[in-house]
């Protein structure tokens, strides 16, 4: 399995993001923002960072990357797809993701280890955890705070479109305590904390991050049963 | 040259941390009769030829403002002094 991780200038965790991908058993292969090319990956993630200085908006310069116009293309015919902080802002940028990510509510940028509880397991980047489980991840942003219309936010919640919230805190202001969202297919997942961050026992408060990795492998080779290696 | 500018604000049911924080500075100044200061952000687009509003308000649509946060405005600017 094959998970490509885009680097844009700017982007600060896409070697967290190859490591944890690598930890979890898969090859990471790095995409570079200004090359269409795929290379053939079977999943992607976009990292954290501040891709083109978060210029004009967070994420608003990275969705015209070449790399993305591919990923787009792809993520909608069913690549599983993973962004990050700056690669949730992307996400939401081009219109992948319902909403969009704002200023923290209280201005400040939060940088802790962040409790969180899963909803939604039926996504490629969830599947291996349970509903309601408890996990604890690092948080680190200055515009994670996530809003959308409140039609948008039913709709998220009546969908099971929730994937993760935040509990014992909300550090950003985020509506409704929204973490991360999926798409209607469940191949795209947006997430502000950093999973990436938390595979290891030395770096990381947890090994829960390591779960999303695994996730997108075990429903890569379910996919791979049912449809002969085809996404 | 000619040269249209583009404001984008935030929708008004938006939240601007902000505008807030701004707002809750002013009495430190001795100003005590505003309700509230939202902030937005001013773009200068300078054509090369003609100025095409409809060019402007695609670039603004696409890039400059979000519309799922944000609303915006484009005008073209009379006689303005364009380096």
């Amino acid at each position: 399995m094959r998970i490509g991780v885009v680097t844009f200038p700017g982007s600060l965790d896409d070697g967290d993001a190859a490591r944890a991908a690598r930890i979890a058993g898969a090859e990471a292969v790095r995409l570079w923002h200004g090359d269409p090319d795929l290379h053939g990956v079977d999943a992607v993630v976009l990292p954290g960072g501040f891709s083109y200085g978060d210029y004009l908006r967070c994420g608003a310069i990275a969705r015209f990357a070449p790399v993305m116009e591919s990923i787009i293309d792809a993520a909608r015919g069913g690549l599983p797809v993973l962004g990050i902080c700056n690669g949730f802002q992307v996400l939401c940028e081009a219109h992948l993701l319902p909403g969009a990510l704002t200023r923290n509510q209280h201005l400040h940028f939060r940088n802790r280890d962040q409790w969180l509880k899963v909803e939604a397991t039926g996504t490629a980047w969830t599947n291996g955890f349970t509903p309601g489980q408890e996990i604890l991840i690092p948080v680190k942003n200055g515009e994670g705070c996530f809003v959308a219309d409140t039609k948008t936010l039913d709709a998220l919640e009546a969908e099971g479109r929730v994937i993760a919230r935040y509990i014992k805190g909300n550090p950003n202001g985020s509506q409704r305590d929204i973490a991360g969202i999926t798409n209607e297919a469940g191949n795209v997942v947006g997430i502000m904390p950093h999973p990436e961050h938390a595979v290891e026992a030395l770096t990381g408060p947890s090994l829960d991050g390591l779960g999303f990795f695994t996730s997108v492998l075990r429903s890569l080779a379910k996919d791979g049963q049912l449809a002969g290696g085809q996404q | 040259m000619a040269r249209v500018v583009v404001d984008v604000m935030l929708k008004p049911e938006i939240l601007d941390p902000q505008g807030q924080a701004v707002a809750n500075a002013l009495p430190r100044l001795g100003v005590t009769d505003v309700s509230s200061v939202r902030i937005g952000r001013r773009i200068e687009i300078d054509f090369t030829g003609e100025a095409d509003l409809d060019r402007a308000r695609e670039i603004a649509d696409k890039l400059l403002a979000n519309p799922v946060i944000e609303d915006y405005e484009v005008r073209l600017v009379e006689g303005a002094e364009v380096a």
